[in-house]
């Protein structure tokens, strides 16, 4: 369903410029949810809007349910969409949700706006009370739910997440991981989940993938990442450092370029 | 005997609005020596106005008020607003959830750990330097130059914890210091604030939403919920924490290594917001 082979990106041009994504390859099946990990920086976002047809510029290859991309094409919006990090900066803020959520389709020629958007709210376990709102009437987590209720408007096959859940709450994230298990189930959909959290990556992924400055470090399937047994030393670090503070762990911190 | 650091009984923080009076912090009490104490709860518990009300930082239309707040033996309720501001940035500091906002945005990073080391002369440029490399700042003499809007959220936040360290404070309030920084650098910056309470005996007020990470860090626990502490725990006692508040944010966490299909999500009860 994802296929990407030898992708590059760069920002910039000369001396200035930056190699944001080294030489990536993946795929993921249909219906699998894939996992990309790394520090900030690392390149996890530029993959994902290269896919979202959001970053003009890259080489390589990629493809979404056998579709070639190219880097000038326009998004496909009924094939992908994205969630982003923070539901407050993709929400427009004098947009009812209502609004939000019949855009996409109004933009497409979708008729039937009305129910549809009623069920995109149910679906996403608000009650209708909640279309009239504006987004500073809502929780982040309610509007974390909007935003993937207006993703799944057109009922795309791939949904990427950008970090969905690193704003909220725990108990909210758990809410919201919850849900999206369960819509990828309901809808059949294909994930894409960047996350720095390999604990939420561990919850919600098959298979993954760790990077480091814009290339991939080692993939691996996430019986591995539960058994903490990675094949690289950078990985190793990762996990070490997110099991909580140690002295030592920290003592023996090494950079890896 | 040693005296203690901080002793606050009944603080409250009240914000008075057309809509109604918010409650922030409801009648919070505690004792703090020269440990790592770490304060825990969802957006909203009042974490933040804790630590404000300690440094008089509440903005209007809070109001302050408590039974007792002393700091090594001075009694800050009581003391004048001079002699109080003169506290905050030598013997208290406090590093502020987002550093956009404390950092001055027409002075260069540099410029204003110098002003906060007080010091003047050639000597001042190289121990700037040197807390920012103490920080983990890879290139201190590109950022010694650099305006704030021009550095990165988690640069920011080392920026402000090197700049609140400089006058070597008897206590550092740090407000979710390391939320934006990744696991490796919070894990290198946690280790220099373990280092000034182990050696310089500095206190440490801790406040986080990660669980797990105070309860590996801190040595005692406070969790917040509504503006009121309901669990009080040693660090390393956290996993058996008895308030259901406390057990349902520690469930409803993932793990790496467990395969629940459904995260357990909280159920809030009222009779949590009650005495
Ligand atoms: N539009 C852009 N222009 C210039 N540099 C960018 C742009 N987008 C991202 N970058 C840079 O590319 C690198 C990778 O960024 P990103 O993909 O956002 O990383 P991640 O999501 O893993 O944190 C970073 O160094 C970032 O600063
Ligand atoms: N200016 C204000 N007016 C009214 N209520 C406020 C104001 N500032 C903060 N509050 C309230 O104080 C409570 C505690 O806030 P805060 O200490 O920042 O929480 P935390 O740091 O735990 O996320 C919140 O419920 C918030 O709504
Ligand atoms: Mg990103
Ligand atoms: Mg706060």
């Amino acid at each position: 369903m994802i296929d990407v082979r030898n992708l590059d990106v760069r920002f910039g041009q000369g001396a200035g410029a930056l190699h944001a994504v080294r030489d990536v390859s993946f795929s993921v099946a249909q219906g699998e949810s894939f996992g990309l990990v790394g520090e900030s920086g690392s390149g996890k976002s530029t993959v994902l809007r290269v896919l979202a047809g959001l970053n003009p510029r890259w080489t390589g290859q990629a493809a979404l349910a056998g579709m070639p991309l190219g880097p000038r094409d326009a998004p496909l919006p009924r094939l992908v969409q994205m969630v982003f990090q923070d539901p407050y900066a993709s929400l427009h803020p004098r947009h009812t949700v209502d609004r939000a959520l019949s855009e996409p389709l109004e933009i497409q020629g979708i008729g039937d706006v009305g129910p549809r958007v009623e069920r995109a709210l149910a679906d996403v376990g608000l009650g209708p009370a909640f279309r009239f709102r504006y987004p500073n009437q809502l929780s982040g987590g309610q509007r974390q739910r909007v935003a993937i209720a207006r993703a799944l408007m057109l009922e795309p096959k791939v949904l990427l997440l950008d970090e969905p859940t690193s704003a909220l709450d725990v108990s909210v994230q758990a809410e919201i991981l919850n849900l999206l298990r369960r819509l990828r189930r309901a809808h059949g959909l294909t994930l894409l989940l960047v996350s720095h959290n390999l604990a939420v990556i561990a919850h919600m992924c098959d298979r993954l993938a760790v990077m480091n400055r814009g290339a991939i470090v080692e993939e691996m399937d996430v019986a591995t990442l539960r058994r903490q047994e990675p094949r690289e030393a950078y990985t190793r670090q990762l996990l070490l450092a997110s099991r909580g503070y140690d002295r030592d762990v920290a003592a023996g911190i090494v950079t890896y370029d | 005997m040693d005296q203690p650091l901080l002793e606050l009984d009944n603080l409250r923080v009240d914000f008075h609005t057309p809509t109604g009076i918010v409650h922030a912090v409801r009648g919070l009490s505690f004792t703090l020596g020269r440990e790592r104490l770490g304060i825990v709860g969802e957006s909203g518990s009042g974490k933040s106005m804790t630590g404000r009300a300690i440094l008089d930082l509440i903005p209007p239309p809070g109001l302050v008020t408590a039974d007792r707040m002393v700091f090594r033996g001075q009694d800050l309720l009581t003391m004048d607003k001079r002699e109080r501001r003169k506290l905050r940035g030598r013997r208290i500091s406090m590093v502020m959830q987002d550093p956009k906002y404390s950092l001055n945005p027409v002075m260069r990073v540099g410029e204003q750990i110098a002003e906060a080391l007080r010091g003047k002369g050639p000597g001042v440029r190289r121990r700037v330097l040197e807390a920012l490399e103490a920080v983990r700042i890879r290139d201190p003499e590109r950022v010694y130059n650099l305006y704030p809007h021009e550095v990165s959220g988690g640069m920011g936040q080392r920026i402000m914890i090197a700049m609140m360290l400089a006058p070597e404070p008897d206590l550092l309030i740090a407000d979710e210091p390391t939320s934006a920084l990744d696991v490796t650098v919070q894990m290198q910056v946690l280790a220099i604030l373990d280092d000034l309470v182990a050696k310089r005996g500095m206190g440490l007020i801790f406040i986080s939403h990660d669980l797990d990470l105070v309860a590996s860090f801190c040595d005692r626990v406070l969790v917040m919920y509504g503006g009121r502490v309901v669990e009080e725990l040693n660090a390393r006692n956290l996993r058996a924490a008895t308030h259901p508040y406390t057990q349902g944010l520690l469930d409803s966490l993932p793990r790496i290594d467990d395969q629940r299909e459904e995260l357990p999500t909280l159920r809030r009860d009222p009779a949590w917001l009650e005495d």
